[in-house]
């Protein structure tokens, strides 16, 4: 292990911390040294509960995933909005359990939280032995549909991103 | 700078967007006194105050963007944690109703055994 490893596990999200107190504080010589500090103390801190390492193949088709992901938040919280309004007496809420083919710990938090911002649906509780989630669904019709849905939508892409 | 110095589409822009916002959050107030089980009520918190609250922070950026001439990112900044923060409160929380089975025999069907 060199000394860079040592002191920057995490170069990234040292980068990211930097940058976000930068954003948060005006720019200054003085932030800067802090901000930095601040990086490589919290990214050491955190060290031990991060999993392993996740690495991302194609950071272009992640931002188009999360520009996807953006359109069909607001998708679904207009059908959210109109099922809350006008259909709140006559759902059919209930659980199913999605089988997971991803592997890597943060393509599934990925696709979980993808999975809890997006339609009528929210993750309640990940199975590490049997690989499935168990998802919430406001209003459920056709639960094998939904999974397809997910599973070309979601999941498929986000095992291509982190070549998982 | 004086906010009615602003020009007529940018103020109507802005509030457009908080006008939107404060509706959705009402609707996702609405959503909680209205759906019957936990599990339900989940959704609202996620999904409609998310949007609501993205609305407001677009309608404060574009003014306070304007009004001291450079861009806020202030409010960008705390968009980005909302969405990253909204399912992972949900998902703790589902989990934790899971736990001590609340909403068993609700409206929800299929709700696990153990």
């Amino acid at each position: 292990m060199t000394w860079i490893q040592r002191w920057l596990p995490h170069p990234l999200f040292a980068g990211f911390l930097l940058l976000l107190w930068l954003l948060m504080n005006a720019f200054s010589f003085a932030h800067l040294l802090l901000g930095s500090a601040l990086a490589v103390v919290i990214s050491r801190v955190t060290q031990p509960f991060w999993p392993e390492r996740s690495r991302i193949k194609y950071p272009g088709k992640l931002m188009l995933y999360l520009g996807r992901l953006l359109v069909d938040i607001l998708k679904s919280n207009l059908i959210v909005a109109r099922r809350i309004l006008f259909h709140s007496r006559q759902l059919q809420p209930g659980f199913f359990t999605y089988p997971l083919t991803l592997t890597d710990d943060f393509a599934v938090t990925m696709l979980a939280s993808t999975i809890s911002l997006t339609p009528g649906t929210v993750s309640a509780h990940y199975d590490r032995e049997g690989r499935t989630l168990l998802i919430h669904c406001l209003h459920l019709e056709d639960e094998a549909a939904l999974i397809r849905d997910i599973h070309s939508r979601y999941e498929l892409p986000l095992k291509e991103i982190f070549d998982d | 700078m004086t906010p009615s110095s602003m020009p007529f589409l940018l103020e109507l822009l802005i509030s457009l967007l908080l006008v939107t916002g404060a509706l959705f959050a009402l609707i996702g107030s609405i959503g909680l006194a209205r759906l019957q089980d936990f599990f339900m009520r989940l959704h609202g918190p996620t999904k409609a105050s998310t949007l609501g609250l993205g609305c407001l922070l677009i309608g404060s950026l574009l003014y306070f963007s304007f009004q001291k001439g450079t861009v806020s990112v202030h409010e960008a900044i705390v968009t980005v944690f909302l969405f990253a923060t909204a399912p992972v409160s949900a998902h703790m929380m589902a989990k934790a109703a899971l736990f001590r089975g609340v909403g068993k025999g609700g409206p929800s069907r299929n709700y696990p055994e153990n």
